[in-house]
């Protein structure tokens, strides 16, 4: 079966790579462009570690094939802050120390992400919430919540 | 993940073309969030896949003046926990939608494929029964419409010929003095599976129940309506005491297994609580 040829744009910049038909957008990321943020945790959909943005939109990386991303916008964790310009939420998981074994991380970061560009003002259970579909095994959740929270410029332990 | 065909139509006139001409074992793929985890793990081995995500009708909403709603089958649970006209008039349907998966999820779980995949404790499905909502169906001979309740015709089965595809959801308005709700019970608050769902709608007229809908899933191989709690309600002044009562009668519609996610007693238990609770939401919102 014959490679496809997929344009979309990746972190700003138009892309054109060939794809398997069954590659997932995850697959494309990682192995055809080298953009090793998001990770592969169960491949299912359970756990997030794959979550970019598609449109502006959280969704899980490893659950879309490459070619639906046709002609879309897709952010990774390369595309939402830069060395020396890090996100408000990079910032504050560096400064938080949040990172444990670090995998589940990117997924995390880019979840958030998602949440505060529509609403930036989340309370601790809309936090909770919008950070449901990612799976820390170090089980790092309390510091997530804390830089979260920073990053919204809201008061550390801030209850709904 | 095992290799297949991509087909990618750009409308719904290729899609029926292209799935005329596929092999008969070809899937239709719309969010993918049960389909490609079963094409990874070799449960289905298709050797075509046709895209759904480039048809634009199947992606689009529509709700005219008082004439109801259109929801294209590609509508993803996360637009109808969130679009305001579905949240105005159909408010059950938005929160099943609300309840799939995670965000990540319910970005790309579509409400037809929820429905077409026809798992017993679908989420969509209890509001579309209790919204009296027509499928409406395409295929090479044209278009068709079933009712919800007949759509589903055994676990993962539907009325869908090999070579249709569900189109919309048709949902008639339900009028002001409507309201519904939905709730599910899983041990685990998200990203779980029901283990029994209830929708209940219920219209109002001069203080009386002018009409009663109860749908019920993960309690039979279908989704089902609880017809004689309906009954009991209809015609009536509804009180907290019709409304135990129509829950005791809602059980009898149940047909509950016994898995590893919940007993059949469980389940018919969670019938009476959830019918209970919903009725008593659905009573609120047709009077607010």
């Amino acid at each position: 079966m014959a490679k496809q040829v997929l344009n979309f744009t990746v972190n700003d910049e138009p892309a054109e790579v060939l794809v398997q038909p069954w590659d997932t957008l995850l697959d494309a990321l990682r192995e055809r462009m080298g953009l090793t943020g998001p990770k592969e945790g169960c491949g299912t959909g359970d756990c997030g570690a794959c979550t970019v943005h598609v449109d502006e939109k959280p969704v899980a990386s490893c659950l879309l094939l490459a070619m639906q991303a046709r002609g879309h916008s897709v952010r990774t964790i390369e595309g939402l802050g830069k060395p020396g310009a890090l996100h408000p939420l990079q910032d504050a998981f560096v400064r938080h120390g949040v990172p444990q074994c670090g995998f589940c991380i990117p997924g995390v970061i880019m979840a958030a992400a998602a949440l505060l560009a529509e609403n930036p003002h989340p309370t601790e259970e809309e936090i909770r919430y919008g950070i449901a579909g990612n799976l820390c095994r170090c089980t790092g959740y309390t510091k997530m919540l804390a830089a979260i929270t920073e990053a919204a410029g809201a008061p550390v332990g801030r209850r709904s | 993940m095992r290799r297949f065909e991509l087909v990618l139509p750009g409308s719904l006139d290729e899609c029926v073309k292209a799935l005329a001409q596929a092999p008969a074992d070809s899937k239709l793929l719309a969010g993918g969030t049960d389909l490609l985890p079963q094409l990874k793990n070799g449960l289905l081995k298709p050797a075509c896949v046709i895209d759904l995500s480039g048809i634009p009708r199947l992606r689009s909403i529509e709700a005219g003046n008082g004439q109801g709603l259109r929801v294209g089958s590609a509508v993803t649970a996360r637009t109808l926990e969130l679009d305001r006209a579905v949240r105005a008039n159909y408010l059950s349907l938005a929160e099943s939608g609300a309840l799939v998966g995670s965000v990540q999820v319910r970005n790309l779980a579509t409400l037809g494929g929820n429905i077409c995949n026809a798992a017993p404790s679908a989420d969509m499905a209890p509001p579309l029964l209790a919204l009296d909502a027509e499928a409406v169906i395409t295929g090479p001979k044209g278009e068709r419409r079933v009712p919800i309740a007949a759509f589903f015709t055994g676990v993962r089965r539907t009325v869908l010929a090999p070579d249709e595809l569900l189109v919309e959801l048709a949902i008639p308005n339900p009028g002001s003095h409507s309201g519904g709700s939905y709730l599910r019970h899983t041990p685990r608050r998200e990203l779980d599976i029901a283990v029994v769902g209830v929708a209940s709608q219920l219209t109002l007229a001069n203080g009386r129940c002018a009409k009663a809908r109860i749908a019920l899933a993960a309690v039979a191989p279908v989704p089902v309506r609880a017809t004689a709690a309906e009954q009991a309600l209809e015609g009536q002044a509804v009180t907290p005491d019709l409304i135990k009562r129509a829950a005791d009668l809602a059980v009898e519609a149940a047909r509950p297994i016994s898995d590893q996610r919940g007993s059949a007693d469980f389940r018919r238990h969670l019938v009476r609580v959830l019918t209970r609770r919903t009725l008593t939401t659905a009573l609120a919102r047709a009077g607010a």
